[in-house]
């Protein structure tokens, strides 16, 4: 007798919604479109966008409904750890007054590599209409340099 | 509270009086909450990149729709993504219980936040019996 495998049912169950979704023109193209209904399970959150100019990274995370005096971030060398909490439904109403919860809460941490040294001292964080963008300037020998050619 | 899904729409918006399409534009159905109070309904949606300007809310026919414009925040060239920013569209139908014209709504950190309340007569009453 085969044993029922309660996880094989689950991503079957998944893998039919992707398809659904997938129908319907939500999953071409740019990744991740729907993944950010957070936290419902054990996955990465918040995600992240990494971006970048001559002189400095930039993380953009999303992060709708989390205040942001509750946001903690730490830089270490070439990693940058991001904590907070996301506020959910409020604690005085009844579970059988929800008719949806969607909407994930609670508190979360994520470290991210970065791909270059950053100057630690210099760094910057401004949160926006849930978006939190976080400059951080790279390092003086991470910049490139432009090297001029002699002509002898 | 019904939902209506983006892919109902377009036969739902058979009596509009323009051409519509939405081939050009992208969605993504936001996660929300719903839950009740003894007030009203009170519907939550996470928005992330959406400013006020870009928020679209409103009761037609009993059809409720919030419609976000998302604009990312970082300068610079991407690196490495995990997600894209694109249009967020969510409808829901509401039913005659919700006192339509008392609507508010309160956009904050990325969460919309709206407060429906009930109809008068659709508030529970309490009986006095008599003696």
């Amino acid at each position: 007798m085969a044993e029922w495998n309660s996880f094989a049912d689950v991503e079957a169950l998944r893998r039919e919604i992707g398809r659904a979704f997938e129908d319907f023109g939500f999953d071409q193209g740019q990744p991740h479109r729907v993944a950010f209904l957070p936290g419902r399970e054990p996955r990465r959150y918040p995600l992240v966008n990494l971006l970048e100019d001559k002189d400095n990274i930039y993380i953009e995370a999303l992060t709708p409904g989390v205040d942001p005096q509750s946001i903690n971030l730490n830089a270490l060398q070439n990693r940058l750890t991001l904590a907070g909490e996301k506020s959910g439904i409020p604690g005085d109403i009844k579970p059988e007054a929800f008719h949806r919860n969607e909407r994930a809460s609670g508190k979360f941490v994520r470290t991210i590599d970065l791909p270059v040294e950053i100057d630690e001292t210099a760094i910057e964080a401004e949160y926006k209409n849930g978006l939190l963008v976080v400059t951080l300037p790279k390092a003086e020998k991470a910049k490139p340099k432009q090297i001029s050619v002699k002509i002898a | 509270m019904a939902e209506r899904t983006v892919a109902t729409r377009a036969q739902e918006k058979g009596s509009s009086s323009h051409e519509e399409t939405r081939s050009q534009e992208r969605y993504i159905t936001p996660p929300v909450d719903i839950y009740e109070t003894t007030n009203g309904l009170v519907v939550t949606a996470d928005l992330p990149g959406v400013a006020k300007a870009g928020l679209d809310v409103r009761v037609e026919n009993n059809l409720l729709t919030i419609r976000g414009k998302a604009a990312h925040a970082a300068p610079g060239g991407p690196v490495y993504r995990e997600y894209g920013l694109v249009n967020f569209f969510r409808q829901f139908e509401l039913n005659d219980k919700v006192d339509q014209s008392k609507i508010s709504a309160e956009l904050k950190n990325g969460v919309l936040t709206l407060n429906l309340p009930k109809a008068e007569e659709a508030k529970p009453r309490k009986i006095e019996v008599k003696a």
